[in-house]
């Protein structure tokens, strides 16, 4: 098999050559690390390349296969680690200059479960710094191209997972999503991505940005790849007091047996109208009509407070990254400026953080830090939560009604690099779909569900579940699958231009 | 709702401990004003009789028994420490002259 063959593979195709011995888990690593060195120069999806780890990965699992020993459900499979979990050995920089060149002493727990189940980590991929953004713009290394059109933003803030899921680097990928950071990427690159039931996956080891939203999760360019993924990664942990301690529901298998028949399908009136493209409109009532037509019952549903949860979002998001980024003071960790000696421990705190972080982390935590200062606290932090509460009374109400709920992901496809980076309002409305979901804690998921017709780029279908119900993702998912590409006749991504 | 001054951004950043260029007071004063001002409608539910809600699930502190267990040796607890000296964080002063 050809290299150009064997990065189309799907990650359940390749656990399966290399488990019956037709391909190796060298030349698999190879291949994707060949691709690498051929397009990521254009796309920029890697932060750091790790490839003697790789290859040492990889050579275990086919030593292990020699042995006879039971090899794991993706063992051999290539994956692009988003940068915001640490890897011992391996820089982890959050894609921030504060910590450019740290290398983290241990694994998160997340990091631990990839390696134990033989899945070979081909390096850390670009963000947003510190995970903050909707178009991988505000990287301290530069942003990264969107593979269907390089001078679009491949989403954020794992742009750089999602771009290189989308050019072939890797068949698998790791996100993480405080407000949409995987699944508003999985939109606009064509791919598939799911952000569990918050505390289904593990937090420790991944650097905090707001702790009652961020929630890790898989990226892949099929439904049922995301399964295999969230099953090995998924599970409680003890050293995360926000873990849950509840079996991983069933995912792989409601993957394999996808279907919509007889379930009820929510439309919320709220996740349309001013600000989405009409190209992602269409695509979105076209994806409803086929479930209809895939024996789904479609419910129209009125969620009114999920008008102001953008508002809410940036209001308790930054709040709690105000808090979780005063660990990086110079002192224990990462960059340090202005030590001269004569400068006390506050003042080089100041400078530190003044060179290390970029200008959205800074407009974050001041906004933060303002919302949760003494006379404003009650107006905007505390208002914030009480809007959290009738969201998730929101969604309460729904799900006794139906038993999931769709909209488009993103109300935009891809929009250029620079087009609303110095415009934080319009770029926050990228997340107007995705940030509710977050805010309640239930599970949700984005396919491919067409291109605009207006900029032919991949337009997402958002799959919203209640909390521990992720399997209801995987089984609607896999079915809207299924009945795409056999409309289209291949995978969506077979249309994206050759790099 | 009051608008956001160059001298509120500037009291922020102290607070917050980045020491801004007066560019970016300017910058930011402007930009975080909009972005308040978009987000402020979250007030208009302030008086309902709702509970906030601040975090998705509920919280307990998880305790573990007194037990020694590996941990970071010392060396790799100082390995990403800007300065070290003698098996400690080296740290700027912290008490001023007085």
């Amino acid at each position: 098999m050809t290299d150009s063959n064997i990065i189309k593979l799907t990650a359940a195709q390749i656990a399966e050559k290399i488990a019956s011995g037709e391909l190796t888990a060298v030349q698999v690593t190879e291949a994707h690390l060949a691709r690498i060195e051929a397009v990521d120069e254009k796309v920029h999806a890697f932060l750091h390349v790790d490839r003697e780890g790789a290859l040492a990965q990889a050579r275990a699992v086919d030593e292990k296969r020699a042995r006879g020993e039971k090899l794991g459900p993706l063992a051999g499979v290539p994956l692009a680690l988003k940068d915001i979990f640490t890897t011992e050995g391996v820089p982890t920089t959050v894609g921030s200059k504060i910590l450019e060149g740290w290398i983290p002493p241990y694994d998160a727990t997340l990091t631990k479960k990839l390696k134990a189940a033989d899945v070979v980590i081909l390096g850390k991929t670009n963000m947003d710094e510190f995970a903050m953004g909707s178009s991988t713009e505000n990287s301290a290394y530069g942003p990264t191209g969107n593979p269907w059109d390089l001078t679009k933003i491949p989403g954020g803030s794992g742009g750089g997972s999602s771009a290189a899921l989308a050019s072939f680097q890797a068949p698998l990928a790791i996100g993480t999503d405080t407000g949409g950071s995987i699944r508003q990427p999985a939109a606009v690159t064509g791919t598939v991505g799911v952000k569990p039931t918050y505390g289904a996956v593990s937090r420790f080891g991944m650097v905090a940005f707001s702790s009652s939203l961020d929630q890790g999760g898989p990226c892949a360019r099929t439904v049922l790849d995301a399964a295999l993924l969230h099953e090995v990664i998924a599970g409680h942990d003890p050293l995360d007091s926000t873990s849950i301690d509840a079996p991983v529901p069933p995912v792989v298998e409601a993957a394999k047996n996808g279907s919509v028949q007889g379930m009820r399908v929510g439309v919320v009136k709220q996740f349309r109208g001013e600000g989405y493209q009409a190209g992602v409109i269409q695509r979105f009532d076209e994806s409803v009509a086929l479930l209809k037509e895939l024996g789904a019952e479609i419910v129209e549903l009125d969620c009114p407070s999920f008008d102001l949860a953008l508002s809410a979002y940036y209001l308790i998001a930054p709040s709690e990254c105000s808090s979780n980024l005063a660990r990086f003071d110079g002192l224990r960790y990462g960059l340090r400026t202005g030590d001269d000696g004569g400068r006390s421990a506050e003042e080089v705190t100041s400078l530190t953080r003044e060179a290390g972080f970029g200008p959205e982390v800074k407009r974050r935590i001041m906004l933060g830090t303002y919302a949760l200062s003494s006379g404003y606290y009650d107006a905007y932090y505390g208002s914030a939560q009480k809007v959290r509460t009738l969201i998730t009374r929101d969604f309460e109400k729904a799900f006794e009604q139906v038993d999931v709920i769709v909209s488009p992901t993103t109300p935009t496809t891809a929009f250029p690099i620079g087009e609303r980076a110095d415009d934080p309002m319009a770029m926050y409305l990228a997340d107007l779909c995705t940030i509710p979901t977050n805010l309640a804690g239930n599970a949700a998921m984005s396919l491919p569900c067409g291109l605009a017709p207006e900029d032919n780029l991949p337009v997402g279908l958002q799959i919203i579940a209640p909390a521990l119900q992720d399997d209801r993702l995987y089984k609607v998912g896999a079915a809207v699958e299924a009945a795409f590409v056999e409309k289209w006749g291949h995978p969506l991504l077979e249309e994206a231009p050759s790099l | 709702m009051p608008g956001i001054t160059r001298e509120e951004v500037a009291h922020l950043a102290r607070l917050a401990r980045l020491e801004l260029k007066p560019e970016e007071l300017d910058h930011f004063a402007g930009q975080l004003d909009d972005i308040i001002g978009a987000v402020a409608r979250v007030s208009e539910v302030a008086d309902q009789d709702v509970p906030p809600t601040s975090h998705p699930l509920p919280l307990t502190n998880v305790m573990r028994p007194d037990e020694i267990r590996p941990s970071l040796t010392p060396e790799q607890a100082l390995s990403g420490a800007p300065a070290q000296e003698q098996q400690r964080f080296k740290v700027p002063q912290i008490l001023g002259e007085e």
